[in-house]
């Protein structure tokens, strides 16, 4: 597609630029070549308008040389030889209209003196020429930067949406792998807790599936699955493992991006009571914050003689990071310890659902 | 192999849930040869049952509260069995380094279980003869160290994180690590030590000596071509020849 024919909006700004340019050649051809204004003027207009089109051939071999590819002499030979090809036809037409025009009373002679004029046109036609080059080579680099970005861009996005889709159904397989074991160990002993547990297992991989799917989900969803997950670990812990829980009247209709709060619940889990040999405790509280927003806190209790292990913080990340995509400024994630406290305090815009 | 049919295998089980400590103990008891002395829900615990019964099997998971599985092993006699039983895989190439008997992946058949016992049964009464804490440290990936470092103390257990260990001194078979004034005694040599801490904070300024470099205020020459370094609390340590130019490297780059 020719980036100013093909454009209905680039065209008229091109022929505009031919203003300039004409009246330009029209003053020399008066100054050096004497002629008469009249005489430029019936010469230069439709010279320079059919020059403007004759000059838009010039994409063609702008597109054949690229200037990344092609060495010096080939480009130089190229355009110089195409500029002398072109003005030479220009010129030829040139005087063609000389002739024409020298018939008209008012133009006698012109033919005459169309020589004098001869050099001076073809220069002007193979430096008009070469500047159609020069803007062509410009439109092409800024067709090139506009694909490269536009890729680029399109390559952010399907990464970033790959990403969200890894994030959001990822279930840690070390806790199936427990559960499994609890529940190998419940058969024999306690077979109605072991077909419990299955149970309970079940609803939890269900709804992370299910709301995996979806980009916002009503808080009294997120909250059932944070709910069915840590009534799995409280087969596994027991009494180890104690849970509190605050919510302000009227949050539960707010929409929250899915597996927000089960990733930290599960952080809780792994890193706070899983290491504690009295067992430790979660809170969570959750209010609304004006305008249209809500303020989670989830803290738990943990043992700071515990190395971090690694991969630790994996949860928390992925929820910082899959807040910053979704609201960018608009939310804040902030971890904090304090003594044997570890504290995750998020806040987020949140509307309502119907 | 098993011949002293008439003595029973002493087995702790250690592990923090529950439930998993069931499983094991369900699976012992087709089997009367083996005694359960013990169940441990930690690390620290499993250090002390251990060194009051010397049980002849241990039943380890790895990641528990206080001490994991491989921190216990570092702090056992040698001449245990050890089965580590994890829901984690990636445990399992250290594991047989430090010369597990077994490595069980929860949850586990009755079958895979009888094996795993069987290898037990073979091992035990056999001496072993590498030291676990040097496998310990050789099976460490390269560019990773050890964050801290579990000292037994009479019957408790004490954690030294890396970055409040002063220096490090060899007396013959053990190392004594210093660490805000007082000396706790490691059976360990002082270059698998060495070997387990991060080169950029502890440099080895002799041959008995490993220093942590936060540590160091003062260079001083002493006698004629030997070094003393002196440390924040005032402590004196020697410095040799080889490991004057190792420091004076450490102490280059930093300016």
């Amino acid at each position: 597609m020719h980036p100013i024919l093909g454009q209905p909006r680039r065209l008229p700004l091109y022929l505009l630029a031919w203003i300039p340019l004409g009246a330009i050649l029209l003053y020399l051809l008066i100054s050096l070549g004497g002629l008469t204004f009249i005489e430029g003027l019936a010469l230069t207009v439709p010279l320079c308008l059919i020059y403007a089109f004759v000059c838009l051939s010039a994409w063609y071999s702008c597109r054949a040389t690229p200037l990344e590819t092609s060495g010096f002499w080939r480009l130089t030979l190229t355009h110089v030889t195409a500029a002398v090809l072109v003005s030479s036809a220009w010129v030829l037409m040139a005087r063609r209209l000389a002739i024409a025009l020298s018939n008209l009373d008012k133009f006698r002679g012109l033919d005459q003196r169309f020589p004098r004029i001869y050099p001076l046109l073809l220069g002007s036609g193979v430096l008009l020429y070469l500047l159609a080059v020069a803007l062509c080579y410009v439109l092409l680099s800024d067709e090139a930067s506009r694909e490269a970005e536009k890729r680029e861009v399109e390559a952010r996005v399907l990464a970033r949406e790959s990403e969200l889709k890894a994030l959001k159904t990822q279930v840690n397989p070390h806790f199936i792998f427990n559960c499994l074991n609890s529940i190998s160990a419940l058969t024999s002993s306690d077979p109605a807790k072991a077909r419990e547990m299955c149970v309970l297992l079940a609803d939890f991989l269900r709804k992370t599936l299910g709301l995996g799917e979806k980009s916002l989900v009503p808080l009294c969803d997120e909250l059932a699955l944070t709910h069915s997950y840590l009534s799995v670990e409280q087969i596994r812990f027991g009494s180890r493992l104690k849970l509190e829980e605050k919510t302000e009247p009227g949050v539960m209709e707010c929409l929250v991006p899915p597996l927000l709060l089960q990733p930290l619940v599960e952080n809780a889990v792994a890193h706070g009571i899983s290491n504690l040999t009295e067992g430790g405790w979660i809170h969570i509280d959750i209010r609304q914050r004006a305008p249209a927003g809500l303020s989670v806190q989830i803290e738990n209790n943990f043992d700071p003689e515990t190395p971090r292990r690694r991969g630790a913080g994996i949860g928390l990340k992925n929820v910082q990071q899959r807040l910053a995509t979704s609201y960018g400024d608009r939310a804040a994630f902030h971890v904090q310890t304090d003594g044997d406290r570890f504290v995750v305090s998020l806040d987020l815009p949140a509307e309502k659902s119907e | 192999m098993n011949g002293d049919t008439g003595k029973k295998i002493r087995a702790i089980i250690v592990d923090d849930e529950d439930l998993a400590r069931q499983v094991i103990r369900e699976m012992l008891k087709s089997h009367p040869e083996v005694e359960i002395t013990g169940e441990c829900a930690n690390g620290f615990e499993a250090v002390r049952v251990v060194a009051e019964s010397k049980p002849d099997l241990l039943l380890l998971d790895i990641q528990m509260p206080k001490l994991d599985g491989f921190e216990v092993l570092e702090l056992i006699d040698d001449n245990i069995a050890v089965i580590f039983v994890t829901a984690y895989d990636a445990h399992a190439l250290r594991a047989f380094e430090v010369h597990a008997v077994d490595y069980l992946l929860k949850p586990f058949r009755a079958e895979r279980f009888e094996v795993a016992l069987e290898h037990a049964k073979q091992r035990i009464g056999r001496k072993v003869t590498p030291r676990p804490d040097e496998l310990v440290a050789s099976s460490r990936a390269p560019g990773q160290y050890v964050e801290r470092i579990v000292v037994k103390d009479g019957p408790r257990v004490q954690i030294i994180p890396v970055s409040k260990l002063d220096y490090a001194e060899a007396q013959d078979d053990y190392v004594a690590l210093a660490s805000q004034g007082k000396k706790n005694l490691k059976q360990q040599t002082i270059s698998s030590l060495e070997a387990s801490l991060d080169p950029k904070n502890f440099v080895r300024i002799h041959r008995s000596y490993l220093v942590n470099l936060e540590r160091v205020t003062r260079l001083e020459p002493y006698g004629k071509d030997s070094h003393l370094v002196i440390l924040s609390d005032g402590t004196r340590l020697p410095v040799s020849r080889a490991g004057y130019a190792r420091l004076r490297t450490f102490l280059d780059q930093q300016g």
